[in-house]
């Protein structure tokens, strides 16, 4: 979706802020949505290209002034709704207002490590062949998808080089609609500045991004 | 808003909106606990692992390996992420990591212009500027002018190569190693390296600074 998120080239942001010695957490509400939707992500049975969905998927205006753990929150409390595993009732009332939803597992304390060390590795087996090899020039296709996708506006259209082929991965935008993983060829494509942002634009710039085979086509 | 006669507005509303989650995040705690589908316990070890046990001290010790021995750093430009897991640093948020290296020619810069992604496993969490708007929408278009922000000028043909995360692959810039450390065991290179500096937004500390 062309949403709040999609910052990449944007403007008026204003000045970078640094902090210096700045802490993991700056309250303890960030920690405890952090850890909730990292645990709730089992018993919930979503998948990463739901949960960056339900972040972006709000009006921009809301999504720029939210903290990066609000958006966290909000995502969990919609993603928990949809699948009825907590009501507004129950947020409002501060307590379960009903028998739990039957799941298939919960993250135990024991489980932790073990969770966070294997991760969830998107590449996957194929039998398919990849289109495009390092050196080939192609070029993001205009597509503009009311739904998640992870093909940034400000490269659509522009051409640039293919870099590397780096594998076949989970398709963001199937699995986030939950229509199944549909596994793509990956590739690191670079384009050099001034085809990004024009003529004058810095030519000693170079860009890449990592791009699904159905964002490409031959240039 | 609480209605007391404040002359400090923004500062009063802030404090509103921040505690309207505060009492959601504590209310949903509850919920989910009381529903079984959360263990406290698990809650708490999640925090102290990301709190305690996983941040930009776990890549420095990559980076120090790499500036130290030869064979190292040539697996690591290979294959990043089990030349990592050497280290035992994997999993999630860095289940695909490629390190990119500075040379005087090029310089490295990582980005994520549509969220935040992060190599978790060797820098830990994200700083609040890296997620914020001012760096994801300048990153890709005005690299130079954000490194003059964090006070990095380089020679204007150094070729500046921004990499922006779309997709599960992390990346994890292997900075240049500062003269004069010629026979540093690694332990002491390690401390030479900033968290910026794996970003690409910084430098290693030089020998003489402070550590």
């Amino acid at each position: 979706m062309n949403g709040g998120q999609d910052l990449g080239g944007t403007h008026g942001h204003g000045p970078l802020m640094q902090e210096p010695d700045e802490p993991v957490f700056h309250a303890d509400w960030e920690k405890r949505a952090f850890a909730l939707t990292l645990a709730m992500g089992r018993p919930g049975g979503w998948n990463i290209d739901m949960s960056r969905f339900a972040r972006e998927n709000r009006p921009p205006q809301e999504y720029l002034s939210m903290s990066y753990y609000e958006l966290w929150f909000y995502a969990l409390e919609t993603m928990l709704k949809e699948r009825d595993l907590v009501s507004d009732d129950e947020i409002a009332s501060g307590h379960a207002l009903g028998p739990p939803k039957p799941v298939k597992r919960t993250l135990s304390v024991g489980d932790v490590g073990q969770v966070l060390y294997r991760g969830g590795p998107t590449e996957r087996d194929t039998n398919t062949t990849a289109k495009f090899k390092a050196g080939d020039r192609v070029r993001a296709k205009k597509i503009n998808p009311v739904t998640h996708t992870r093909l940034p506006r400000y490269v659509r259209g522009r051409a640039g080089t293919i870099e590397r082929v780096i594998g076949c991965h989970v398709f963001p935008d199937s699995n986030a609609s939950g229509a199944g993983e549909n596994p793509q060829w990956l590739y690191t494509v670079r384009f050099d500045g001034p085809e990004l942002w024009g003529e004058g634009a810095d030519p000693s710039v170079k860009v890449s991004i990592d791009a699904w085979e159905p964002y490409l086509e031959p240039a | 808003m609480s209605g007391h006669d404040h002359d400090d507005h923004h500062h009063d509303h802030d404090h509103s909106e921040l505690s309207e989650t505060e009492l959601r995040v504590r209310a949903l705690e509850t919920v989910l606990t009381e529903k079984g589908y959360v263990d406290p316990a698990a809650l708490d070890l999640l925090i102290e692992t990301y709190e305690k046990k996983v941040g930009p001290r776990n890549g420095a010790r990559v980076v120090a390996r790499a500036w130290a021995d030869p064979a190292y750093r040539a697996r690591l430009l290979k294959d990043a992420t089990p030349a990592i897991a050497e280290l035992s640093y994997a999993g999630r948020q860095g289940e695909h990591i490629v390190a990119v290296e500075n040379t005087p020619k090029l310089h490295n810069m990582v980005v994520c212009t549509l969220c935040s992604c992060y190599p978790w496993p060797v820098l830990g969490l994200p700083p609040v500027w890296y997620k914020s708007a001012p760096y994801r929408s300048r990153a890709v278009s005005d690299p130079r002018g954000v490194l003059a922000d964090f006070g990095v000028t380089l020679p204007k043909d150094t070729e500046i190569r921004v990499w922006d995360s779309t997709a599960e692959i992390r990346y994890l810039v292997l900075p240049m190693r500062p003269a004069g450390t010629e026979g540093w065991s690694e332990e002491k290179l390690a401390d030479l390296v900033t968290r910026d500096s794996m970003i690409g937004t910084g430098k290693p500390k030089q020998p003489l600074e402070p550590t």
